[in-house]
């Protein structure tokens, strides 16, 4: 069943995204750029997204596990720290620089447009550095203490 | 039809989405840490990423054929800008737990402090390029 759900969560993820305009970079652009032309039509996006899932999480608050898992998964950490807002602030910079969000880019590599596939090559090996490093960094601190 | 009602209905499908992964499997539908973590040196939850992933896939197949204008577009910007975007997301979504999704949609949802902050910070840095890029060819 979980495997499913994980396959059919991500199809129904894509086509939402698809319908929002979310997987058109020229879209998220124009929402991003504040000018006489500014398109606010994807600040809908979020507020249908978190309209729909808020009320889920809040109706179902009470739920002590998953249907189908023993568990719900927990965030690693609740701390505010300056991983976070750096990381956020690069993250925000990268999408307003190349318009696309980790989402939408995956789902457009079906066009097999070279630019989108550059784009997603770039972002898996950001992924790939960044695991990298903090699995050398989990040696050090191993062989420190 | 409007033009705001596109995204409400896409957006309220990526509700559904997260909400269905919430409930069934206790799992958050953030794509950058679904993503990611197939990269991982010791992956967890390998097959249900590899799944989500390959419906993602499906799902832009499907869009390919019922709605080719949301994927066949135009992109705008340049090769070079475009690694070092695609750098940038990588990277910062890594570091910083999440994406448009993870904390836009399902932390919010969740009323969690750090995706609020994590969101506006995001947001704030894509307005401030973006305005800055415009009317740049870059």
């Amino acid at each position: 069943m979980n495997a499913f759900l994980s396959l059919f969560c991500g199809f129904i993820f894509a086509v939402g995204l698809g319908l929002s305009g979310m997987t058109d970079p020229n879209k998220v652009i124009g929402f991003l750029t504040l000018n006489k032309d500014w398109d606010p039509s994807l600040a809908f996006v979020m507020a249908g997204a978190i309209a729909i899932h808020g009320t889920t999480y809040f109706l179902f608050r009470k739920q002590k596990k998953p249907f189908f898992a023993p568990s719900f998964s927990k965030p690693a950490t609740s701390n505010i720290d300056s991983k976070l807002i750096i990381g956020a602030l690069m993250f925000g910079l990268g999408w307003g620089l190349g318009g696309f969000c980790p989402g939408p880019a995956i789902v457009s590599t079906v066009s097999l447009h070279p630019k989108v596939g550059v784009f997603v090559v770039s972002m898996l090996s950001g992924f790939f550095l960044v695991n990298v490093i903090t699995y050398m960094l989990s040696f050090r601190k191993d062989s420190i203490q | 039809m409007h033009i705001y009602l596109p995204p409400l209905i896409g957006g309220a499908i990526i509700g559904l989405s997260a909400s269905i992964l919430w409930l069934g499997s206790g799992r958050v539908a953030g794509i950058s840490g679904i993503i990611s973590g197939i990269f991982q040196a010791q992956p967890t939850q390998y097959i249900h990423r590899l799944l989500f992933l390959f419906g993602l896939l499906i799902g832009g197949i499907t869009l390919l054929f019922a709605y080719p204008t949301s994927i066949h577009v135009p992109i705008p910007r340049s090769i070079p800008a475009l690694v070092i975007a695609g750098l940038l997301v990588g990277i910062g979504t890594k570091i910083g737990s999440g994406c448009t999704s993870g904390h836009g949609v399902c932390g919010i949802s969740k009323l969690s402090t750090r995706s609020i902050i994590a969101t506006l910070s995001f947001m704030a840095a894509g307005f401030l390029i973006a305005t800055l890029l415009a009317g740049r060819s870059i």
